[in-house]
């Protein structure tokens, strides 16, 4: 077995507001592990406006700032732009924002930031829903997905639209590094996270963020479903650096998407052959990052 | 110092240059756009050493600034109408969060219909946002407003945004000569920022955070305070820029012949200068009239408008702007503040200028006929003609 790699330093203190099992906290706390103690975070509204804890206390072991929801790509490029005219070149500026503050209403002020060559890392943690406010879908929210404006009823089968590509929308943008993580895969995780420390201009992280009650499973479960989630090819990881793609983790041959459906209340209503209509998407989706793998 | 024939614009351009500002951010709209294209040249001429960032939209420049400012650079961006609207939120968040961020707003017309004249209805819109409001009558004023307006934001008893406000193409495209102090002057004026409170790379700490009513009530409160702090701040501001500078632009409620007046009118903006010559024109004809002008609109300077004489019994506010379903913001304000005055006088409200629309001479002149008729309809709408324009075809 090879050698663990995680940094030992932590930047996220006992005593956070998450539920139990939530993903985005792993998130969160594995992405600082790997960035430095210089490092300032811009944080939407989204659930880690709330785990964070409330005024007068932080969970955060480095200087954070609230930023409304769809405005995290204007607030990196200024913290940007202040370190710059402040003369500190050693800042780590990270906007830390959920799916719907990226995918739906933030999706403009990332465009931006990524066009306008921002040296900063925008990350989004993706629990596939508004989960803060109680389980809406967003554009991130797939395909079946029961949440409480998707509900199971006569006709509606939960989430009538395919997930949002997120990754291909920035990756449009051409970004100096761009890259998809899942707590799952701490080794992976953290090897990207200094790849990223590493690299200047605008990098993006896409980061598997698992949430229990939202998902509807027990919380004991986020890691082996994380594992599932990538192993089944709904979430592949890899990374795109100067445009070339790279497949980070190859397991041999996929699992079948049935098992990571079936895992999570969310999906329950969903009949075999809904499951076989996903599974056809997820081959679809891994032959073509397969394709862009081999492109160049 | 040297006198420069410039736009109200480049006013606002060369004053954000000479205050050394750090971090600039815009986006175009008419009638604004050259302010911060001017600011790029200077930005890439080098003569401004500031990191300009060209965003996508008006909510990400302010964005951009406040996010900035919470680091401690010195920002500005400028913005009209729509994009002062688009920006509503973070007006919120700069005030909040105690970013010293001046702004320049050119007073634009607000859709529909599209109309790109001078208007104050976008500014008035944002009156409740906790930002200081300065509303300038030349293009001198702008400049200088601009720099006390830094002085102001960064006092440490106050650290509150201000927006900076110019009547479109009366100011903003029109050429006036302006004094521009040296650079070494306006640098003993005004050091580099020295903030108080922002978020240092490698502390730990947060900025904005979020609180239930355990703390709110608090922070709202600072919010307020700082506000109430500003009329005697700004004083010592304005007499200091005096001493800097040789000029100032009297306080926050300029005066004009209101000694004895019977009637007085109040005005803001660029309809000032209008006023003030039909003044001296009913002077001379031994008319008792009077002119108050309102350049500071918040926080309101209800103090200094208690201050008129007792003997003017009738005080006409004109109101480049509409509240639908009240009054004029001026108006309304005008009378909140003299309700208590010991000598309350009659109020009219008057609606002038609205959408660019001239507010001439003769059209004053028949403001202070009114008042000093004591006849006046209230209120009144100025130069309407409303079997023009139909809604039902």
């Amino acid at each position: 077995m090879a050698k663990l790699t995680i940094p030992a330093e932590e930047r996220m203190y006992p005593g956070h507001a998450a539920c139990p099992g939530c993903g985005p906290a792993l998130a969160m706390r594995l992405l600082l592990k790997g960035l430095g103690p210089r490092t300032v975070v811009s944080i939407p509204a989204c659930c880690w406006t709330v785990i964070a804890t409330p005024y007068p206390t932080t969970a955060l072991g480095v200087a954070v700032l609230d930023n409304p929801i769809e405005a995290t790509g204007a607030s990196i490029s200024g913290l940007r732009a202040a370190a710059d005219a402040l003369g500190w070149n050693d800042v780590q500026v990270v906007g830390f924002a959920g799916d719907g503050g990226t995918a739906d209403i933030g999706l403009q002020s990332l465009s931006g930031m990524l066009e306008r060559r921002t040296d900063a890392l925008y990350v989004m943690y993706d629990n596939e829903a508004y989960m803060n406010t109680g389980v809406q879908r967003s554009g991130a929210t797939p395909w079946g997905a029961w949440t409480t404006t998707t509900p199971v009823a006569g006709a509606l089968r939960g989430k009538m639209e395919s997930k949002k590509d997120v990754m291909a929308i920035v990756l449009a943008h051409r970004p100096a590094y761009a890259a998809t993580l899942n707590p799952s895969f701490p080794e992976d995780f953290e090897r990207k996270v200094a790849r990223a420390r590493g690299i200047s201009g605008p990098r993006f992280f896409h980061i598997y963020a698992a949430c229990p009650p939202g998902w509807k499973f027990d919380s004991s479960e986020t890691i082996a479903l994380g594992r599932l989630a990538t192993d089944t090819g709904v979430f592949p990881l890899y990374e795109v650096e100067a445009g070339r793609y790279r497949i980070t983790r190859k397991g041999g041959a996929l699992k079948p998407v049935a098992e990571y459906f079936e895992a999570q209340g969310r999906f329950r209503h969903l009949t075999p052959e809904e499951i076989g209509r996903a599974q056809e998407e997820v081959r679809a989706n891994w032959e073509r990052l397969s394709r862009l793998e081999t492109a160049v | 110092m040297t006198m420069q024939v410039m736009s109200g614009n480049y006013a606002q351009s060369y004053a954000a240059k000479l205050a050394r500002v750090q971090v600039v951010s815009a986006y175009p709209i008419t009638p604004q756009t050259s302010i911060v294209e001017k600011l790029a040249d200077f930005a890439a001429s080098g003569e401004l050493p500031a990191q300009f960032v060209k965003v996508e939209s008006e909510h990400s420049a302010l964005q951009v600034c406040v996010s900035a400012a919470a680091l401690g650079a010195r920002t500005y961006t400028a913005t009209s109408s729509q994009g002062l609207l688009l920006m509503h939120e973070l007006l919120h968040w700069a005030s909040g969060m105690r970013a010293p961020i001046v702004m320049g707003v050119v007073n634009r017309a607000v859709a529909p219909p599209w109309n790109i004249g001078a208007d104050h209805t976008d500014t008035m819109s944002q009156r409740d946002t906790g930002w200081i409001q300065f509303y300038a009558e030349s293009n001198q004023e702008v400049l200088d407003t601009v720099l006390e307006a830094y002085r102001l934001a960064e006092e440490p008893d106050v650290r509150l945004p201000v927006m900076v406000c110019e009547d479109a193409f009366y100011l903003s495209h029109t050429v006036e000569p302006v004094d521009v102090p040296a650079a070494g002057v306006v640098d003993g004026f005004l050091p580099p920022r020295a903030p108080l409170a922002t978020l240092s790379p490698g502390t730990v700490a947060r900025l904005g955070s979020f609180t239930g009513p355990d703390h709110y009530v608090e922070f709202r409160h600072h919010v307020a305070e700082a506000m109430e702090r500003v009329p005697a701040v700004f004083a010592d501001v304005e007499s200091e820029y005096r001493r800097a500078v040789g000029r100032d632009h009297g306080g926050a409620v300029p005066l004009y012949r209101t000694d004895d007046a019977d009637a007085v009118l109040v005005t803001m903006g660029t309809m000032t200068t209008t006023a003030r010559g039909v003044v001296d024109e009913l002077r001379a004809l031994g008319r008792k009239v009077g002119l108050a002008k309102l350049r500071r609109f918040r926080p309101f300077p209800e103090e200094e408008l208690r201050a008129l004489p007792a003997s003017a019994a009738r005080i006409g506010v004109v109101d480049r702007s509409y509240t639908f379903g009240r009054a004029g913001p001026a108006a309304t304000e005008v009378a909140a503040a003299l309700y208590a005055a010991p000598h309350r006088p009659d109020l009219t409200a008057f609606y002038a200028g609205i959408g660019g629309r001239d507010v001439t001479p003769s059209e004053v002149r028949s403001m202070y006929a009114a008042l000093l008729s004591g006849v006046a309809p209230i209120p009144q709408w100025v130069d309407l003609a409303p079997s023009e324009v139909t809604v039902d075809g």
